[in-house]
């Protein structure tokens, strides 16, 4: 069993964050100079994070599997990032941030690590404006906020369209600044295989490097991974095609514990998909249920063209179920009553898979001008990806896999339970509980990176003795080296009749029928043996091209399939346990009128999860969560 | 429908490359290019070839890392978008489609159709950053920003630092990669202190890379995938004249 | 000095020598075509503002190894920078078409701008250092003499021009070179706003300026052979 230590600070919940940045020891900048720090991933979390290390005297080694560290998918963030400014006056607070986010996780997240979240939200706005993101702006010259799910009041900031790209290379510069200055030293193209554990701490990584094919060793004081989501395991999500879960997967097999792996966002607004060709689903952002209604016809199977579907005749069901939210209802919501009217045979377009978006009204009573001004990036993209007019007709729209809340398991340090690993970002399960709140990923990422981990490192690294690194020929590296070197040469030699993406499309299917919107016991079940199969087939009837040395993308795409089969089998585990429903976690078993009914006296806990080896039981461990400030209600967004 | 596509495959930087066409199987029209790729690769895994590689990951336009040049066209034939997000019912049934990387010395070749675009990393490191520490910062809205300048701003901020401009280019010129970055950190007052040394030091370092110059063919524009202005480059010009004339900043310069 | 090789050390910097370079000759091709236009004044009029010119060695000199001067680097500018753009591009696109969206005459500034620079060579062996092997004519320029009324000669420029002009191949080899020149210029007035970094008007407005700036300038300077090839002016003059 593993120990599940969260670490949190004593005290009332507004002063734990202060008192526990006092209370934490501090490196002296000699000794900074000696402590060296691996950092996977240069997203929002990694990127803020390697570049505030370095700029605090520690040496950084940074790497990403991408070609530059500008790449990583936060870039593809839409919306928006939350903070709780109150520039709009309209009664916001951090506290009415940190309980919008308590509320909208469904009280399934630490209230310690939310609430410290709201605290940092003020200072990451600070900061990215300092560093040049051209936020959107009011004429006046100071910066505008939007509204967005899940919040009655106007904080999030956005840059266009474009606020996570904004937000990244704003991270990217700042990491850019560190790497010219030689703090940094950037390693691309550098895919983390495995995890290299010393007495119990993590003391490494083994890296690919995708150019060469070579694997080498790299050695650090600390570990840290922020390497994002895990989505893809369904194969058709709003992730980039290369998001996978290998880093965390590894180090889940090394001893990290993997936290509510069953926690996935589906996305209410995404395109719907058109055929089995596809292989991605586009987001529409969440902000554009600002101004557009969601609706779909009363009548089932009515296939009339939208206009001529009188008023009376059309069911805005989120404003009717849902008054006091209407549109705005979290993505949990929002998603699952889409997939209820689809499966109610009301769906709209070809598939019967999708929900009108309607922006009538809107372009009606503010002129299309202004939608223009707002959402023309959003609208162009649905034009080039559909070939329609949202102008003209309403979108069609339909949930789509878009974010994990689960993730390795860290304490309030952001410390895994392996000492030496840090998790930051969407790898780690912190901050979100069973759902994620709209603008609050960038928020997350950029919390973690810019202002936490640089705070709470030190705890870990006073332990340890500066400049007394293990050597890179110790034997764990040499252990961890040759596994990695013979699973790769283990699937270049099946001589198996199907390639990784086939067997990705099929662990996606599986996926989001049996462990989706919607989950019960008999299909999880089903979904387990048919999960354990697939991994079995994957050993034997694998056909991997090309050769180790060199680039190989199917090598690549190989090794990170293998992860998420396995992962898959672990998420159908931890839904199938987790008897009740909360957020985006809905047993169909435990429901009030299609509302999610949670089971507080039994679950009001966090699932750790520990590897015991392929095929075998994980243990199951238990973090309570306990709620000191708020109590915990029932979500209602009527 | 179905493609011919004649692409370029090399195994790697020391060896010789050749075009190689290929039939693709039967496609859908709503199909983007990329998933044709897909198609065509699953075809060649099976067939117990060796599939093509291409460089791709958000598959939205937004990312930069895919690239491609189509028919001679970076991204292929529409404006303002990138080759993730060009669909196949913009080619014709049977059409023969050329599929060649991005071609520029700075931008070494790595395998058949994926180049390395550090160089644009490189550029960034030189001085395409606003020094400013985590925790440093005053709040957000004490340094207003007149609207006008922060929408211009993101205008060129909206870069995706793809390297089409410079594959479009004849000159294999990064002046509308470097312009962009320059235009959004000049127009900003946070941007202010260090604008000259910026404009200075990341032209000098995209001169020792070996970009081209810029002979305003207007190439790079009609690319963009984000309809990046030529006139960023104008304004560019004008920031590095001024810094250059100046010389390097000395004590005496400093403004009042 | 400092500022010149720091000018120079740069591809930007050296983009400014060819605008600044550029502006100065520009200034002179149209001064050169006012002057010339004269010759629809007539002989004493054009045979009278040479005169004046060479009564001036001071000025004439300055101008004229300042604008040497100018297209020495100009030139050298442009093919510095013409080997660095090669050497950035090595291999060509497989379909062999012209680079996306780009105009004619800014794919070939460099041959556009040696070819008029060999003309430009021509021309002042031509009329200024009146080497008669070039003239295809035959005719020593330099024995052109007008006579004044009171008795004192000076250089006969009109006639010479008219029967420089009425060589046919002589005539065409001009109108070529001024073509050439004004596509030239059609680009390079354009980019020389867009290198000096005058963001003031428009991209459209500037490319037009440039358009009719050279279409004017071709207008000017090829009426003159023109006129005399089809016999409107200098029908008086004999060989």
């Amino acid at each position: 069993m593993a120990t599940l230590n969260s670490n949190l600070p004593p005290g009332p919940l507004g002063q734990k964050w202060e008192k526990h940045k006092f209370s934490s020891k501090l490196i002296n900048p000699a000794n900074k100079r000696k402590f060296k720090i691996v950092v996977v991933g240069a997203g929002l979390a990694g990127a803020s994070t390697s570049a505030t290390l370095a700029e605090l005297g520690y040496q950084v080694e940074n790497f990403v599997f991408h070609d530059s560290p500008r790449r990583a998918h936060s870039i593809a963030a839409q919306g928006g990032i939350n903070a709780a400014k109150n520039y709009q006056n309209d009664g916001d607070s951090v506290h009415r941030l940190f309980y919008d986010t308590i509320k909208g996780g469904d009280f399934r997240a630490r209230e310690a690590n939310v609430h410290r979240l709201a605290e940092v939200s003020v200072n990451i706005i600070d900061q990215c404006a300092a560093q040049g993101v051209p936020f959107a702006r009011e004429y006046g010259g100071l910066l505008d906020n939007r509204s967005f799910g899940g919040a009655q009041v106007s904080r999030t900031f956005y840059a266009r369209g474009q606020t996570g790209q904004q937000l990244l290379l704003g991270a990217y510069s700042a990491l850019s600044r560190q790497i010219g200055l030689g703090a940094v030293t950037s390693h691309t193209h550098s895919e983390m295989l495995d995890l290299v554990v010393i007495d119990g701490h993590a003391k490494g990584i083994i890296v690919r490097d995708l150019k060469t094919g070579a694997i080498t060793r790299h050695v650090g004081d600390a570990v840290v991974l922020a390497t994002g989501g895990y989505g893809n395991v369904f194969n058709l999500s709003t992730y980039a095609r290369g998001s996978n879960v290998t880093a965390i997967w590894r180090a889940y097999k090394r001893g990290a514990c993997f936290a509510n792996p069953c926690y996935t966002q589906i996305h209410p607004t995404c395109i719907p998909v058109t055929g089995d060709y596809q292989s991605k689903l586009t987001l529409m952002s969440e902000s554009l249920r600002n101004d557009g209604r969601i609706w779909v016809p009363k009548k089932q199977g009515d296939k009339r063209a939208p206009h001529q579907i009188p008023e009376a005749e059309r069911d805005y069901y989120l404003e009717r179920k849902y008054p006091s939210f209407g549109n705005l209802a979290p993505r949990d919501i929002a998603s699952r009553a889409a997939k209820e009217a689809c499966d109610d045979g009301r769906g709209v377009g070809e598939t019967g898979l999708g929900v009108y978006l309607d922006f009538s009204d809107a372009i009606q009573r503010l002129g299309e001008g202004k939608i223009r001004e707002r959402y023309g990036n959003l609208f162009d993209i649905y034009k080039e990806i559909t070939d329609e007019d949202a102008y003209k007709a309403p979108m069609r729209i339909y949930p789509a896999v878009h974010y994990t809340m689960g993730g390795l398991w860290v304490d309030y340090n952001l410390m895994s339970n392996l000492p030496g690993l840090f998790v930051l970002g969407e790898a780690n399960f912190s901050d979100h509980g069973a759902n994620r709140l709209g603008a609050s990923a960038l928020m997350q990422g950029l919390a973690d990176g810019y202002f936490v981990l640089p705070a709470t490192l030190g705890n870990y690294l006073a332990t340890q003795k500066p400049d007394q690194r293990p050597k890179t020929d110790h034997a764990s590296f040499r252990d961890a080296e040759a596994s990695v070197q013979s699973t790769n040469r283990r699937m270049l030699a099946s001589k198996g009749s199907r390639t990784p993406a086939s067997f990705h499309k099929e662990l996606g299917k599986i996926l989001w029928e049996y462990c989706g919107m919607a989950r019960s016991e008999a299909g999880l079940k089903k979904a387990v043996q048919l999960l354990q199969a697939l991994r079995e087939e994957y050993v034997v009837n694998l056909k991997v091209p090309g050769e180790e040395g060199g680039l190989n993308q199917s090598l690549e795409q190989a090794g990170r399939v293998a992860d998420f089969i396995e992962l898959g089998e672990l998420m159908c585990l931890d839904a199938l346990t987790r008897e009740e429903s909360c957020g985006g976690h809905f047993r169909v078993e435990h429901q009030e009128e299609g509302e999610c009914k949670r089971d507080d006296e039994k679950f009001a806990h966090v699932a750790a999860w520990e590897f015991t080896g392929v095929g075998k039981a994980p243990v199951r461990n238990v973090e309570p969560l306990t709620y000191e400030e708020i109590k915990m209600a029932t979500r209602s967004y009527k | 429908m179905k493609v011919r596509i004649k692409v370029w495959r090399q195994k790697n930087a020391d060896s010789q490359g050749a075009f190689e066409t290929y039939e693709t199987p039967t496609l859908n029209a709503n199909m983007s290019f990329l998933e044709m790729l897909d198609v065509v690769n699953e075809d060649l895994s099976m067939k117990g070839q060796e599939p093509i590689a291409f460089d791709h990951d958000c598959r939205e336009g937004i990312c930069g890392t895919c690239s491609l040049v189509i028919n001679g066209k970076p991204h292929g034939p529409h404006r303002k978008v990138a080759t993730c997000q060009t669909y196949m019912r913009s080619f014709q049934d049977g059409e023969t489609i050329v599929v060649e990387p991005f071609r520029a010395k700075p931008f070494p070749l790595i395998k058949d159709l994926v180049v390395n675009r550090k160089s644009f990393d490189q550029i960034i490191q030189a001085g395409g950053f606003i020094s400013v520490r985590t925790g440093s910062a005053p709040d957000a809205n004490s340094v207003p920003v007149p609207k006008i300048n922060s929408d211009l701003a993101m205008d060129a901020a909206q870069c995706i630092g793809c390297g089409a401009c410079v594959a479009a280019c004849k000159n294999a010129s990064a002046m509308l990669f470097v312009s962009a970055k320059v235009s959004h950190l000049g127009l900003l007052p946070q941007g202010q202190p260090e604008r000259e040394r910026r404009v200075l030091a990341m032209v000098g370092t995209m001169d020792e890379l070996g970009f081209g110059s810029c002979t305003v063919t207007g190439s790079c524009e009609a690319v963009c995938p984000k309809d990046i202005s030529l006139d960023f480059i104008a304004r560019m010009n004008r920031d590095y004249g001024y810094a250059l004339i100046k010389g390097e900043p000395h004590r005496n310069s400093a403004e009042d | 000095m400092k500022v010149i090789t720091r000018l120079w050390r740069s591809s930007l910097g050296r983009k400014f020598l060819m605008a600044l370079t550029g502006i100065a000759l520009w200034g002179f091709v149209v001064g050169h075509l006012i002057g010339n236009l004269q010759v629809f004044l007539g002989a004493d009029k054009l045979n009278a503002y040479a005169a004046f010119l060479k009564s001036q060695p001071g000025l004439l000199w300055g101008a004229r190894l300042g604008l040497l001067a100018m297209v020495g680097l100009h030139v050298a500018s442009a093919i510095s920078l013409s080997a660095q753009n090669k050497a950035a591009r090595p291999v060509d696109y497989g379909n062999g078409l012209p680079p996306h969206a780009s105009s004619y005459a800014s794919r070939t500034m460099l041959m556009s701008g040696l070819i008029v620079a060999s003309f430009i060579l021509y021309h002042l062996l031509h009329y200024t250092l009146l080497v008669p092997a070039v003239n295809l004519s035959g005719a020593d320029f330099a024995g052109y003499y007008q006579k004044l009324t009171d008795g004192s000669e000076r250089h006969d420029v009109y006639r010479m021009l008219v029967i420089g002009f009425r060589h046919p191949v002589v005539a065409g080899f001009y109108l070529l070179s001024i073509a050439l020149l004004c596509l030239h210029l059609s680009h390079g007035l354009s980019a020389m706003f867009q290198s000096l970094g005058v963001t003031r008007f428009t991209r459209l407005g500037r490319d037009r300026f440039a358009k009719i700036v050279g279409i004017l300038i071709f207008v000017g300077y090829a009426s003159i052979p023109a006129a005399v090839v089809l016999g409107l002016i200098g029908k008086e003059v004999v060989k």
